[in-house]
């Protein structure tokens, strides 16, 4: 079976590196880059050779009530797809971009880590395990935020430790609440018990997971500590934490849990709707008067976790479809903005918008790329994130709901304009030339290629012949609600 | 009921210390009494009143053992409370070298 080995190779890779991995860090960048290839290649695998349906697979061969069931239904296997691409460019990009900042193999130890934790997250069946795996992913990712050893590195990494910890604790209190009074921590179990508890147990559990995964998410009211964290952080670990962390932690184990295992009910669907709006406006507005641009980006990612958090709470297919596109979609081009980011900090030595100039003329690949990103996040017709939107905004139109897609409407303007701030002063700013400090490497401008490139190509997921492939199977594991448990019981 | 509430309390020290608190090693100590009081809810969620402990031996019978899952989920959460922490103090030690102070409000480079 291939399901454990989505933990299992990024683990054995980190440990790997430490044993084996000499001072420069080629040795493990190579180790890292294998590793995750094989992962992606895996995940491919099983988007295409599952099929859709449902795999389980029980740890040490304990049968369900008893040992940790690892389920793959096709919801999982696409984020799995996405993490795994999104950690490749990744580590794609690291290769040239750690040259600058001191190259070590302690980086792509935790790398694996984080990675692992993600894979984790996603493939286990069992609360409390995922618990366990989100910790392992938080840990790596508390260390990889500070790894550039400068003051602000290390306040934003204990700022975002802290509230880790706290959100950890309120799931943690959850877990207990739904152990006691379910008996059982595996999801599909938990799923069957759900509906016999009673009101007041019910929304306790709930109000509890909300807020302790609202907080790994960033959404609005919890978002204090991700502008910090994912400025901070090394580009492409911004790009890990902003493109894909907050989807896995956050809106993936959401939506498995009030989806499939809650049955999504309606009370939870209208907090969702409500923190949803208030994401997209608010961070909004934050982000259009920074000048900071990895902060102006990390203010965005609060912002379009919003769009995904109204296609939730909409509770319909369409609203669900637009959800999860935009989900992938934000993944792609977060993490391409991300790198055009880290060029240029590597390349002209600042971050300030203000102090940009001539990047057109001195790397090219970042200014064009970063157009391409700039399009798909504002929602520009050729590209993916205009698509995804759209979906989310008719889906809000037919569900009566139109109040909110007014706001992704007013959202997705302001989300225009920013950019068009990014673009005006930043990337195509006619300021006078002077030479690159550095020469950005190859290997980033592969990364940023192949992103911009994907960035494109995913608007043909909404093609019909494509979107019954891929997003349907996907839409469906969701929407069957909890059908899951069924499914992963084999009844 | 009594434990539950006392439990409850512990937390809310916690919580109020965490947000309260300007000082990092008062913060980090706060973070540890938040874990002390989950871990002592979860274990107290498996404790049955003039219960044995859960190992099986011949005739004993398992209905009056105490429930020892909460305890191997306790034994997990305190490992990962250890590493959080331990990280949390090694993150405190790297913020004294560059801003000489342990005052949360004076290590205030990020902003906006």
């Amino acid at each position: 079976m291939i399901l454990p080995s989505f933990m299992v190779i990024p683990l054995a890779a980190a440990f790997l590196i430490t044993l084996l991995a000499r001072r420069d860090g080629i040795g493990a960048a190579l180790i890292s880059l294998v590793a995750t290839a094989a992962t992606l290649g895996l995940s491919v695998y099983a988007l295409v050779g599952f099929g859709g349906s449902t795999v389980v697979y029980s740890m040490g061969g304990w049968k369900i009530p008893i040992g940790i069931p690892l389920v793959a239904d096709s919801f999982t296997v696409f984020m799995l797809m996405m993490v795994n691409l999104i950690a490749l460019a990744s580590l794609a990009y690291s290769w040239g971009y750690l040259r600058w900042l001191g190259s070590d193999w302690k980086y792509y130890a935790l790398f694996m880590t984080l990675l692992t934790g993600m894979n984790g997250v996603l493939i286990t069946g069992d609360l409390f395990n995922l618990f366990v795996f989100m910790e392992i992913a938080l840990l790596a990712g508390f260390a990889l935020v500070a790894y550039g050893g400068q003051a602000h590195e290390f306040e934003a990494s204990f700022k975002y430790a802290v509230m880790g910890g706290l959100s950890s604790s309120l799931i943690l209190i959850a877990i207990a609440v739904v152990y006691s009074s379910t008996s059982t921590l595996t999801l599909a179990k938990i799923a069957e018990a759900y509906p016999a508890l009673g009101p007041g147990l019910k929304i306790w559990v709930g109000v509890l997971l909300l807020a302790g995964f609202s907080l790994k998410a960033a959404v609005m009211p919890f978002h204090a500590w991700l502008p910090d964290a994912h400025s901070s952080a090394p580009a492409p670990i911004s790009a890990m934490l902003s493109g894909v962390l907050i989807k896995t932690l956050g809106v993936y184990v959401l939506i498995r849990l009030f989806y499939n295992v809650f049955g999504a009910p309606t009370i939870f669907l209208q907090v969702f709707l409500v923190l949803g709006a208030l994401s997209i406006l608010l961070g909004v507005f934050l982000a259009v008067g920074q000048w900071d641009l990895k902060r102006l980006l990390a203010y965005h990612s609060i912002s379009q976790i919003g769009y995904i958090l109204i296609g939730m709470g909409l509770g319909t297919t369409l609203g669900m479809a637009g959800a999860i596109f935009h989900a992938f979609n934000h993944a792609l081009f977060k993490s391409l903005l991300f790198f055009n980011a880290g060029a240029v900090e590597m390349g002209l030595g600042t971050r300030d918008l203000r102090k940009m100039g001539n990047i057109t003329r001195l790397m090219p690949m970042t200014a064009h790329s970063s157009m391409v990103a700039s399009l798909s996040i504002s929602g520009i017709p050729p590209f993916n994130g205009f698509f995804s939107k759209l979906i989310i905004i008719i889906a809000a139109i037919q569900a009566r709901q139109p109040v909110f897609g007014f706001l992704a409407v007013i959202g997705s303007l302001l989300t225009l304009a920013s950019f068009m701030k990014v673009q005006r002063y930043g990337f195509r700013s006619e300021k006078p030339a002077e030479a690159a400090e550095r020469k950005i490497g190859w290997s980033m401008n592969l990364a940023m290629a192949v992103l911009a490139v994907l960035c494109v190509l995913m608007s043909l997921l909404v093609v019909p012949g494509i979107k019954e492939g891929i997003l349907d199977p996907v839409v469906s594991a969701v929407m069957n609600k909890t059908g899951y448990a069924e499914l992963v019981l084999g009844r | 009921m009594t434990l539950y509430l006392l439990c409850y309390a512990l937390f809310l020290v916690g919580l109020y210390g965490l947000i309260t608190k300007r000082d990092i090693v008062k913060i980090i100590l706060a973070s540890g009494i938040m874990g002390y009081a989950v871990n002592l809810m979860i274990v107290l969620f498996g404790y049955k009143r003039q219960a044995i402990y859960p190992i099986l031996e011949k005739g004993k019978p398992v209905a009056s053992m105490v429930d020892p899952l909460p305890q191997a989920l306790v034994l997990t959460s305190i490992v990962i409370e250890l590493g959080t922490t331990a990280l949390l103090v090694a993150l405190a030690v790297r913020l004294f070298r560059k801003y000489r102070t342990y005052d949360i409000t004076k290590i205030r480079r990020l902003r906006g």
